[in-house]
């Protein structure tokens, strides 16, 4: 199974987020994150679908996505081609005995300190997923609380944008 | 455009064929990127497009002015809560609206409709149990692909979310099965949405759109006015096909020695079996027609070889088989085709053309795609073809030819006389469409039945044929026959049914009875659910667990259809031996004031053959059980 991400400009519609993943749920594809938000363009969302699957099935999920009315337009981002990004925030068990090896790990992976308390900290850091699993299993041996973790974001590399050709032939 | 004029794909297509080109959109058709068609330069929005100066009226009448104005003359539906004030002024309106007695009812009958006619199905039901009634004709629908607006009640938009009475999430439930859904809580946003929807139901791969309207807007103030402004910049059907694909599948047809032409209901919804004869003529290559595309090329034509797949003709499955070539038309190797699908035509290289370009390499990897509309492809490639013939001269089909001429003559269709002395269901469906003719509509329900109407009776055009392929959803026969007599009432429309079928959705036949819709219906009774019985035959050693219905034969009768048939109003008869099924069958063809219902009492072991069991190659066709017919292997 190869990873892609996939980038989706649809219509800001109600239930459009509900068709997108539910088309993936009954076409049995998987999706590995997604992350939806709005866009420099007013009625417009687009989502961040990262999905595991071969050459023939990335070509059907991207077809099966087409026909969805309020898809606007999808292009496949390359890791090459785009800059990727997660966001994290994890707790960790931090007391006055550790709190200064904790930070000085997320110091070593530009991670930010967001809260502190007696015995935790709560750690902030953006990067490309391979990072942050490299940030969480050095943090792993203090003891990890909680971890959220957004899905992944994705911008193609360069000055042209997505939305551009997709509203001017609308 | 006349009023009530339909864009089907293909009127679509010819409307646009002058429009200037737009630009290509690699990024939504990736390997096979294509023209897509300029829809501004035909008017989106069904009917006749009157001009509507803005007037106030209430959201019901709005629903109901937008239903006029997109030319629409027939409705299915029934009333209840949720939709109760678009039912107030739908009795002034010069619609047609047929009152049914189960929802599902209205469902298929808006199908059946849509089928014969080419236009856009409506039904209407209220909120909750109303709309939920209506899902397996939607899933129906969107299996076979056909155009169907279906509008329900919704509770007020300010109880929405609080398990208020007669609430379902509608738009929820169906979103899987629908083209498209809307759910309605503006009343000015009505007119929009209706004509969206029937422009998504009858553009592109037809399909069923759902309308769910909030309570409050069709009660709420708004200001009408026509024609809307249609706004989907997501959908854009591609109707044009790219032509160097149809260059480059001219080439491959101009090489192949043994190509077929298989062919499948998309044809039949883009109105092309004139195109296709033209380009079958030209090629020389047999033709198989799916179920779904039964007399969209005539069964008389010497080029026919037949129905492929599980149940079909042994020219056929092996056609496919054995073919160097599936020029494949508006079909999409389902698995009832197909068989398993890794053994299916393997030595065959593949043409796609579909108007959905989900269905291209979806199940087999084609050599070339063609996204479009066949009414627009066809043409081009037969032109494309010809250029080539021209050029590089006509394949000599003599040897291919030979091969499966001398299948259909050693295989032909036909049936074994039952054992039990009882009549052979495949006789009574025969002689049906023997003194009927090729003008007459067959619907059938799902199950034998329906497979011997497929394979006995001779379609000779298109639209004739009309039953649940996708679906497969017993109780289809008879609203969907309604529906479809309704739309064409000078036709002669037979509902072929079984005995289990009949009983899913026979309260229609009051429908029928009360406002004079005259269909005619065969049960076929074998007092069984007769194609499970016939699998529990072949595959669990006879053992007849829950089969038997116990409304045949030296059975019980419960119910006695004849007597059925009486209460609700029909013209009934039995018929329990060969040498009455003619006369009856005459007599039912005479009468035309009111329903007529016909108990055929038929052999429950009577099988269909030939038929290729679940989960084995289409190479072991059985023409009757355990016997394979032997062919020599090809190189």
């Amino acid at each position: 199974m190869t990873r892609h991400t996939l980038s989706v400009l649809v219509e800001d519609k109600p239930g459009v987020l509900t068709r997108v993943a539910s088309l993936f749920a009954r076409r049995a594809f998987n999706i590995n994150s997604l992350a939806v938000g709005p866009t420099e363009v007013p009625g417009m969302s687009r989502m961040t679908v990262v999905v595991d699957a071969d050459g023939d099935l990335i070509e059907q999920v991207t077809k099966q996505l087409n026909k969805l009315v309020n898809v606007i337009k999808i292009v496949e981002l390359t890791s090459e081609s785009s800059v990727q990004r997660d966001h994290i925030l994890v707790k960790v068990r931090a007391d006055a005995a550790t709190r200064l090896q904790v930070t000085q790990a997320a110091d070593l992976f530009r991670a930010s300190v967001v809260d502190v308390s007696t015995d935790s900290v709560v750690i902030e850091a953006t990067g490309h997923p391979e990072k942050l699993s490299a940030l969480l299993s050095v943090l792993e041996p203090f003891g990890i609380r909680e971890i959220v973790q957004s899905g992944t974001l994705a911008v193609g590399r360069g000055s042209r944008s997505m939305s551009d050709r997709a509203l001017r032939s609308a | 455009m006349s009023k009530g004029s339909p864009i089907s794909p293909s009127l679509m297509a010819t409307k646009s064929a002058g429009a200037p080109k737009a630009p290509e959109r690699a990024d939504r058709t990736a390997d096979h990127a294509a023209v897509v068609t300029d829809l501004a330069a035909v008017s989106p929005v069904l009917g006749p497009n009157n001009v509507v100066p803005p007037t106030v009226m209430t959201g019901s009448q709005a629903i109901v002015r937008s239903l006029e104005e997109l030319g629409v003359d027939d409705i299915f539906g029934l009333p209840g809560g949720a939709i109760l004030p678009t039912y107030d002024p739908l009795m002034a309106s010069s619609m047609n609206h047929v009152l049914v007695r189960h929802e599902q009812g209205a469902g298929h009958a808006a199908q059946g409709y849509a089928m014969v006619t080419g236009r856009v199905g409506v039904c209407i039901a209220t909120s909750g149990p109303g709309a939920t009634n209506l899902v397996t004709a939607i899933m129906d629908a969107h299996m076979d692909s056909v155009p169907l607006v279906t509008i329900t009640g919704q509770v007020s938009s300010g109880v929405i979310g609080t398990d208020a009475f007669q609430e379902a999430d509608i738009v929820g439930i169906t979103m899987p099965i629908t083209k498209h859904s809307f759910l309605v809580t503006d009343p000015n946003d009505i007119p929009h949405v209706m004509a969206e929807a029937f422009h998504l139901a009858s553009t592109g791969r037809p399909g069923p759109v759902l309308v769910d309207v909030a309570k409050d807007a069709q009660q709420g103030q708004m200001t009408f006015s026509w024609p809307p402004k249609i706004d989907l910049p997501g959908y854009r059907p591609v109707t044009r096909g790219h032509n160097k694909q149809v260059r480059e599948a001219a080439k491959l047809i101009a090489a192949a020695s043994k190509p077929v032409l298989y062919v499948g209901g998309g044809v039949v919804k883009a109105h092309a079996s004139a195109e296709l004869r033209e380009l079958a003529e030209l090629t020389g290559a047999p033709v198989v027609t799916t179920l779904m595309a039964r007399g969209v090329f005539p069964d008389s034509h010497p080029q026919h070889v037949g129905m492929p797949g599980m149940h079909g003709t042994v020219s056929a499955v092996t056609a496919l088989q054995q073919s160097d070539l599936l020029i494949t038309l508006g079909a999409r190797f389902d698995d009832r085709v197909t068989g398993v699908l890794k053994t299916f035509a393997p030595h065959a290289k593949v043409i796609h053309a579909d108007i959905d370009p989900a269905e291209i390499s979806k199940n087999r990897a084609a050599d070339v795609p063609i996204v479009g509309s066949v009414k627009e492809i066809i043409p081009e490639l037969t032109e494309a073809i010809r250029s080539q013939f021209d050029a590089s001269g006509t394949p000599d089909l003599t040897t291919w030819w030979a091969f499966l001429n001398n299948l259909k003559d050693t295989y032909p269709l036909g049936w074994t006389e039952p054992e039990d002395g009882l009549t052979a269901p495949q006789r009574v469906i025969e002689r049906i469409g023997a003194l009927t003719g090729p003008e007459g509509i067959y619907v059938a329900g799902v199950g034998q039945h329906q497979m011997w109407a497929a394979q006995f009776i001779k379609y000779e055009r298109p639209h004739a044929w009309l039953n649940s392929g996708g679906a497969g959803t017993m109780g289809y026969a008879v609203p969907a026959a309604m529906g479809a007599k309704v739309g064409e009432p000078d036709r002669v429309v037979w509902a072929i049914d079984g005995d289990g079928c009949f009983q899913m959705t026979n309260q229609e036949l009051a429908t029928c009875a009360i406002n004079k819709i005259p269909i005619k219906v065969a049960v076929i009774n074998n007092s069984s659910l007769g194609m499970v019985r016939q699998w529990q035959t072949l595959f669990y050693e006879g053992r007849y667990s829950n089969t038997d219905l116990n409304t045949g034969h030296e059975t019980v009768r419960i119910p006695d259809f004849v007597k059925l048939a009486d209460a609700y109003g029909c013209a009934s008869f039995r018929c329990e031996r060969d040498e009455d099924i003619d006369a009856t069958i005459q007599k039912a063809l005479e009468i035309n004031d009111r329903p007529v219902v016909i108990d055929f009492v038929v052999s429950p072991d009577s099988m269909v053959w030939p038929m290729v069991p679940a989960g084995v190659s289409n190479d072991q066709i059985q023409v009757a059980r355990n016997m394979t017919p032997e062919w020599e292997e090809e190189d």
